[in-house]
């Protein structure tokens, strides 16, 4: 039956995010942006809640949940709420274990999952978009070949923590197929490159990378002999990415609301003034519809369902949604929205990227 | 939870809403839009016998994914089907059981008949403070006084059949919007009677007609809510209240004629061979691809903010922001989208060979009455910045 109420669990977890991502990430993610790093303490904060670890089985060290893309949902919108950077530096893991947890062989579940549980965050990650003008997941320009061992060929960028990551899931053309390698720290062939630059998401480390003939045993195909189901995992993380995007503008527009309430101008709040007040109607508006577009899609994808158009349509409007609403974010303040005092400008530059980031998340 | 799944039972009635749209409001969709004021008497006793059979009987997500099929069908033809419509929708969310019983059950025995809500004035719309029909307190009686214009379904309901209509009048003028109230007036009641039927353009086959009340009398119980003056808000809230329910209602409608723009445009680029693919690049991306994704993306966020408007109504939940949101938000879609959708089709959309010029005429009411979407906006914004109307204008 069509309802939309959380679960008392999802609204656990949202309550609990959300606590975090106010009493921590918050407080310091001027800094992060300015500085270009996020610090430990941070992460490993993050990583005490359990939430990426959480659908790992217990005997290889996480909690054992059955995995759901919806209350993923929830995790993303509350962390990017927070802060993009951080949440993508918190979830970047997830990139390395839900597509082992969901699609891996026995064998590669115990030798990379047990890697990324423990006491502290340990990194792995993905590297999935390529840095050329009309990348098209679709069409990978990396490629891997051979049988009985395979060889990477191909560059990819935006890889977030690369330098740190235990291993790395590469996704890569195999003839008619798009397929995932897990590839291994140090790999031969395998280089990591300087530390890419952004306009946004400042505090997260991202990296390019070039795999020249990287070898890659039989072994770490992802799914082995099966292989893996690429198209679900490009929708799983279209979901996460759109999350994010509803996290962002919720951000942007519950900051916009308060300011144009305290800000005078002409002896009454700018708030009212329809002029401002409208754009904080569609901000409102977008928000929502963006978010029950992704929950739409989410509820496809945990029935283990084909999710391809609902989520393509979630992140291409949540792509549009969070450039409005940013851009909103920032006109709603004038001048002061330009100036980095205020978080408006770091949301509009973040949300920029939303249109780019492809395979950065997942959940 | 959250949850998509529509049950089997419900996908019966959706699907069985569809077939009505298809084959009975479908073949006779461009007769009715070229006579205007013509009875589509068949399409009548029909819709009349399957609500005697109990479709479409409920308001809810159901009611709401029903009223969409029916409007992807023909949004005039919908609206032209008996069954207690706006007025009946007011009783409900306003109404004591005992004015359900009284003002409702018509709607389930005898001859076809229909419900109509009458609020704007030739002098005011959205303004309803300034609404100048009066209602006097007479003994037992109130007595009505005024003019209602833009009375959707006034004429079937008031002058073709014994239906009911909503009237929207002032107890007390010096109150402003608390002396506000709504009551019902029964057809064949003297001192009431429809003046003038609107030529309109669209959604033609709906009457919208002029009604008038010179000192109508109508027993005191017929007005929903109460009957006292209260603090400023407080007695306007109760008459407010139907707006939660008919705002989603009116949105779902919205969302019928907007997916059959939709959908006609993708079976002509169909016929062209041209597909929408999904997962690939804007970059990469056709313009119409990038068009359609873009117009189909719409219409679903517009569908899933009605539906979730429908559920909190059904389960009890306060919906005023989330109703005005899904108004707002159908409202601006249909009229884009359906718009869009004539432009990319060319000649075959502006032409009347297909009926795409047609969705796009009906679209626009939808921006329009029940308040419109500035309206509506402006609901929004004073509910999200915690606002009274002083506060913002």
């Amino acid at each position: 039956m069509i309802a939309f109420s959380p679960t008392e669990e999802q609204q656990m977890i949202v309550n609990t995010v959300k606590q975090f991502a106010t009493d921590v990430m918050r407080k310091k993610y001027r800094d992060c942006d300015e500085a270009g790093e996020i610090p430990a303490e941070v992460v490993d904060a993050a990583w005490e809640l359990g939430l990426v670890v959480s659908c790992i089985p217990e005997q290889l060290g996480g909690a054992g949940w059955e995995h759901s893309a919806l209350t993923g949902t929830f995790l993303a919108e509350e962390l990017a709420w927070g802060d993009l950077s951080m949440a993508m530096h918190i979830l970047a893991p997830s990139l390395a274990i839900l597509p082992i947890v969901e699609m891996g062989t026995e064998e590669q579940k115990n030798k990379y999952l047990p890697l990324v549980c423990g006491e502290k965050f340990k990194p792995a990650t993905a590297a999935y978009i390529e840095p050329r003008y009309n990348f098209d997941a679709n069409e990978l320009g990396t490629v891997a070949t051979g049988k009985g061992g395979y060889t990477l060929k191909g560059a990819k960028c935006y890889v977030p923590l690369a330098a740190d990551a235990s291993y790395i899931l590469v996704y890569a053309r195999e003839g008619a197929d798009n397929q995932c390698f897990i590839v291994d720290k140090g790999a031969k062939g395998l280089e990591i490159g300087e530390r890419e630059k952004n306009m946004g998401i400042k505090a997260l480390a991202t990296y390019e990378l070039a795999l020249k003939d990287c070898k890659v045993p039989a072994e770490n195909r992802l799914g082995g002999a099966k292989g893996c189901n690429f198209n679900r995992l490009s929708s799983l993380s279209r979901l996460a990415l759109s999350s994010m995007a509803v996290g962002v503008g919720r951000a942007a527009f519950e900051f916009s609301r308060d300011y144009a309430k305290e800000r005078y101008a002409f002896g009454e709040p700018i708030a009212s003034r329809q002029a401002i007040a409208f754009m904080l109607a569609d901000m409102a508006m977008e928000v929502d519809a963006a978010r029950l577009l992704g929950w739409e899609a989410a509820w496809k994808l945990d029935k283990k369902e084909d999710a391809t158009r609902e989520s393509c349509l979630a992140k291409t409007y949540a792509d549009g949604m969070v450039m409005m609403v940013t851009d909103y974010g920032v006109q709603v303040m004038g001048g002061h929205g330009y100036i980095r005092d205020n978080p408006v400008e770091l949301w509009f530059r973040n949300g920029r990227g939303f249109s780019t980031f492809t395979g950065m998340a997942i959940v | 939870m959250i949850d998509f799944e529509i049950s089997p039972e419900d996908n019966t009635k959706v699907e069985e809403a569809h077939n009505i749209a298809q084959n009975l409001f479908r073949p006779v969709s461009r007769y009715y839009d070229e006579h205007e004021h013509e009875e589509p008497q068949e399409l009548i006793d029909t819709m009349w016998d399957m609500r005697g059979k109990g479709f479409l009987t409920g308001l809810g997500v159901t009611g709401a994914l029903m009223v969409e099929e029916l409007c992807w069908g023909d949004a005039g033809l919908y609206l032209a089907s008996p069954g207690p419509g706006l007025g009946g929708a007011a009783v409900f969310a306003a109404g004591t059981k005992e004015q359900w019983g009284r003002f409702l059950a018509r709607y389930n025995e005898g001859k076809p008949k229909w419900g109509a809500m009458a609020m704007t004035e030739p002098g005011c719309g959205s303004d309803t403070a300034a609404i100048q029909a009066t209602a006097v307190r007479d003994g037992d009686d109130w007595v009505l006084n005024g003019d209602k214009i833009f009375v959707t379904m006034g004429h079937r309901a008031l002058d073709l059949s014994e239906g009911i209509i909503v009237v929207w009048a002032s107890i007390d003028k010096s109150a402003g919007r608390a002396g506000m109230k709504s009551f019902v007036v029964e057809a064949g009641t003297p001192g009431m009677r429809v003046e003038k039927l609107e030529k309109k353009l669209g959604i033609k086959a709906s009457d919208t007609a002029t009604v008038i009340f010179e000192n109508c009398r109508i027993p005191f119980n017929n007005i929903l809510g109460k009957a006292e003056v209260k603090s400023k808000t407080e007695g306007f809230k109760g008459a407010m209240a139907t707006f939660d329910v008919t705002r989603p209602l009116v949105a779902a409608q919205a969302l019928g004629v907007t997916r059959a723009a939709l959908d006609m445009l993708k079976d002509e680029l169909d016929k062209q061979g041209i597909k929408i693919h999904y997962d690939v690049p804007r970059s990469k991306q056709t313009a119409i691809e990038r068009d359609f994704m873009e117009m189909e993306a719409n219409w679903r966020a517009a569908h899933l903010l009605v539906l979730r408007a429908m559920w909190q109504l059904q389960s009890g939940t306060p919906n005023a922001l989330e109703a005005s949101m899904a108004k707002a938000k159908a409202g601006r879609a249909a009229t884009l989208i359906t718009q869009r959708a004539v432009e990319l089709m060319g000649p075959l959309g502006y032409s009347r060979k297909l009926l795409l010029e047609k969705f796009m005429r009906d679209a626009k009411i939808n921006d329009i009455f029940e308040g419109t979407g500035q309206i509506n906006t402006l609901v929004v914004a004073r509910r999200v910045l915690n606002y009274t109307r002083e506060q913002l204008k």
